[in-house]
């Protein structure tokens, strides 16, 4: 491979315009930055949806306002159904590295499982809003949160979809590169939102309960 | 809450119905008359010519920057011609419709024009040019041999092209908005606008919007990872550097839009209160988030012509470009300064004289950088060899124009002048100012400079020359009156007039407007007239320009993986620094390289989302829900697809390249 140090003082001296010897581009070499770069996307997503809470969060057209709706117990078990989906994860990601298939397949099952108790529970707290008559027409704070925290919601929702797809694909192909490289893109996606529901967990319940 | 409308709803059909086809207003009937002939024509002529299967293989499932570059070109190009058409009816409706003479265009009509105009003139012209500038010139810049996502890419593309379908459908089946081009709440809030003109909008937006946002990534991932051996960051080309920044500032602007246009459609379709007058919704807060977005939009497309004419007055003045560093330190500060601006857009909301001094201040700051950077290219081609040549001619129409435009903006900076001029022609005159003067100049100036580099025979001289003199002094007929009638007191949009005295400012404007339009045909013409003369026109060394950056040492068009062996450069004009120290291009030693296999995915999946938008916006809920299944069905399909790439076997490469020799010693 020849070297950029090569520039000689006189301009006489050709230095090399090019590599004679090619090593073969990683395949997915960009991937984790793309993928990074798109999640940030997808926070700035976020950072609206929570601007716009911010701003409608207190019209609540004298209709319920957070401490007539919100269940903090309830809202902290969905937040360690969360939190422990992301220590699975974690797990399944400690498994692929030491190339064990099983054991990975079974901490993304686990994972899922977390996740979708997850989503049992938000749906169950959006079914009993509504059946209350809190539904997200009624204000502009409403409105907001359910859209804030349906956002989140729709993202865990593809984010199952996506981990089922590479169970199989896990499964039928091995931790491939490909495919481990997969499973980091998912690792990222799976804790990022885990990051957002901090934020809907502090800014939303716990800050709404103290209005 | 807003009632929602009486409208019977059909199952299977949604909102579509018989009265859905204008077949009432006969100037849609025409149009509609006239491109069905003209499609039938064209499809036909595919057909006999036997071309449908060479387009597909080769162009349509192509994973090759550059032809997805020339075909985001070729769309924008189209679409140039629909939003043209639209505003020289505008122009003819606002010359005619004084007094007694109501003019030719009914308001239904005339509010969707000027509405279609704006959103297709940003979206679907400037965008898609832009973007396929940066595509076609970026990976040669940086001697990639392609995008870091080349898939990504051609989905990008076609989603892009989904959005341009939807708001040529509307043309035909239903109406567009009527809105104007930001569509405020709450005029576009179901209460207001209960056709389907604002779900059109919508849904047109957020399909194009989200193959913006992916090539954005895209992009900034190629030049980040991408770049040749040792060409750090202070030695890319500057053209690299804006569009570096263009695609952060997309990645960090069209989510807001996106958000924005979902909560819109949540308001629409769901009776949600965000955006409406009352339930504690906020429509300011529509008009806040849209600028966020939309202040960075404007220099999104600005940025890359900056760029392009940093290349540009380098080359033909011969030299290296002056300021260099200053010049990617103004990028990077107009970067961050374009967040910082946008309530300029709306001092008259009313927020208080120190929240408007604030962005009074920040948005006259952001005319430093770009000063500064007028200064760079006129000392650039201060005792510079210059060559007037298309490209150059266009950057000097450009310096000029955009001067003026620069100085007009800064006038509306100051809010107590914001006041009396806001949303009036003035403002109008101002924004074409740029746009056109900026972003257009621009892209012509990159189309005639890049092209021979695309097909590998220059443009023709004449016709750009006269395509270059009417666009221009066009220009200054159809919007220095605007100026006049903006400071007369005269607001955008309207209908019809009663004041006399506007009138002939209008008529000048009128007849600027057609001079534009011979601009624009002398453009086709200086197409057609290339084509027929390209063997005359032809360069076979690849370098007609006596070009500096790494596209040039290639050949025209450059082979599928652009360079037989990944460059190495030493400074920053590398080419230039290249041919001084005696570069030899290499005639052996070739290897087999690896590149990106085409697809078909991209082209399916954007379809899939059109029919999703259509049944969206139709309230065909089947349909929408069908498109939505079978979208994911698709992507899913797609991951399971695990052999992508390939190797371009080694004979070829060096069939390639011998051949290229041959011409070389043929023509020197």
């Amino acid at each position: 491979m020849s070297s950029a140090n090569l520039i000689p003082d006189a301009d006489t001296a050709v230095p090399s315009f090019y590599l004679t010897d090619e090593p073969d581009h990683a395949e997915g070499g960009s991937t984790m930055l793309g993928f990074w770069i798109y999640l940030m996307s997808d926070c700035l997503i976020f950072a609206i949806l929570f601007a716009t809470y911010g701003v409608l969060g207190a019209n609540y057209a004298a209709g319920p306002s957070p401490k007539d709706l919100f269940e903090l117990p309830l809202v902290a078990l969905n937040t360690a159904m969360l939190l422990f989906s992301s220590i699975t994860y974690g797990f399944a990601m400690l498994s692929a590295q030491e190339g064990d298939k099983r054991a990975t397949l079974i901490w993304l099952a686990l994972t899922g499982l977390f996740g979708l108790s997850f989503l049992g529970i938000e749906l169950h707290e959006f079914h009993s809003l509504i059946h209350e008559g809190a539904t997200p027409q009624r204000s502009g704070f409403l409105s907001a949160f359910f859209t804030l925290v349906g956002t989140h919601g729709l993202h865990v929702t593809f984010g199952l979809v996506w981990l089922v797809t590479l169970m199989v694909q896990v499964g039928k192909y091995g931790l491939i590169a490909a495919n481990t490289r997969r499973l980091m893109c998912l690792s990222l996606f799976w804790h990022f939102l885990d990051v957002i529901w901090i934020g809907v967990f502090t800014f939303v319940y716990l800050l709404g309960m103290l209005r | 809450m807003m009632s929602t409308p009486a409208l019977a709803i059909s199952p299977i059909f949604g909102r579509l119905t018989l009265e859905s086809f204008p077949l009432h207003e006969p100037i849609l009937l025409v149009t509609f008359i006239g491109v069905m002939l003209g499609g039938i024509a064209l499809l036909g002529a595919l057909t006999y010519f036997k071309l449908w299967g060479y387009l597909w293989k080769e162009w349509f499932t192509s994973v090759d920057h550059k032809k997805i570059g020339i075909m985001y070109c070729i769309l924008g190009l189209v679409m140039l011609l629909r939003g043209f058409a639209d505003a020289l009816m505008m122009r003819a409706q606002q010359a005619m419709a004084f007094g007694a003479n109501d003019g030719f265009l009914p308001a239904h009509h005339y509010d969707q024009i000027f509405t279609a105009h704006g959103v297709i003139m940003i979206f679907f012209v400037a965008m898609p040019f832009v973007t396929g500038l940066m595509n076609f010139v970026v990976p040669l810049q940086i001697g990639a041999r392609d995008v870091s996502f080349p898939f990504l890419n051609n989905f990008s593309f076609w989603m892009t092209v989904a959005g341009a379908v939807l708001v040529m459908m509307s043309l035909f089946v239903g109406e567009f908005a009527r809105t104007g081009w930001l569509a405020y709440p709450p005029l576009s809030g179901i209460g207001y606008s209960p056709d389907v003109g604002v779900d059109y909008y919508i849904w047109a937006l957020q399909v194009a919007g989200v193959g913006t946002t992916l090539s954005g990534v895209n992009l900034i991932a190629t030049i980040v990872k991408m770049r040749a051996p040792s060409m750090s960051y202070m030695k890319m080309p500057v053209f690299v550097w804006t569009s570096l920044c263009t695609n952060i500032l997309i990645v960090a602007s069209f989510p807001v839009l996106t958000v924005v246009l979902a909560l819109l459609s949540l308001d629409r379709y769901a009776g949600m209160n965000f955006f409406t007058n009352d339930l504690g919704g906020n429509p300011m807060m529509y008009v806040n988030l849209i600028w966020i977005w939309g202040h960075p939009e404007v220099y999104i497309l600005v940025l890359p012509a900056f760029g392009i004419f940093s290349e540009v007055v380098s080359t033909f003045s011969g030299k290296r470009l002056f300021g260099y560093t200053s010049m990617v330190y103004a990028t990077a500060v107009i970067t961050i300064l374009s967040y910082l601006v946008w309530l300029h857009h709306f001092f008259t909301m009313g927020s208080g004289a120190s929240v408007n001094s604030f962005f009074g201040i920040t948005t006259m700051v952001i005319s430093i950088p770009t000063g500064a950077k007028i200064f760079n290219w006129l000392f650039t081609m201060y005792r510079g060899r210059i060559r007037f040549e298309l490209p150059m001619m266009w950057t000097i129409a450009f310096m000029i124009t955009f001067v003026i435009g620069g100085m007009t903006g800064v006038l509306l900076a100051v809010p107590p002048a914001d006041f009396v001029l806001h949303n009036s022609l003035f403002l109008i005159a101002h924004f074409h100012n740029v746009i056109i003067g900026g972003v257009l100049f621009g892209l012509f100036a990159g189309i005639n400079y890049w092209f021979p580099k695309a097909f590998g025979f220059k443009l023709d001289v004449f016709w750009g020359k006269v395509s270059f003199w009417f666009w221009v002094v066009g220009f200054y007929f159809a919007f220095m009156p605007l100026y006049v009638l903006g400071l007369m007191g005269v607001t955008r949009r309207l209908r019809h007039f009663d004041d006399p005295s506007y009138q002939i400012w209008f008529m000048i404007a009128a007849f600027g407007a057609v001079l534009i339009a011979i601009g624009i045909g002398a453009m086709l013409v200086q197409f057609v007239m290339t084509f027929v003369k390209r063997e005359q026109l032809r360069d076979v060394t690849g370098d007609p320009w006596n070009g500096r950056t790494l596209e040039w040492s290639t050949s025209s068009p450059p082979p599928s993986y652009n360079f037989a062996f990944t460059p190495v450069i030493h400074e920053g004009d590398s080419y230039a620094d290249m041919k001084r120290r005696g570069y030899v291009r290499p005639t052996s030693g070739f290897r087999a390289i690896h590149m990106p296999k085409n697809t078909g995915t991209g082209v399916i999946l954007a379809a899939l989302s059109t029919v999703m938008a259509v049944g969206l916006i139709w309230y065909m809920w089947w349909l929408a829900v069908l498109g939505f299944v079978a979208l994911l069905g698709v992507a899913i399909h797609h991951t399971f697809n695990y052999h992508r790439d390939f190797h371009i076997p080694v004979e070829e490469v060096i069939a390639t390249e011998d051949a290229r020799t041959h011409l070389l010693a043929a023509g020197a």
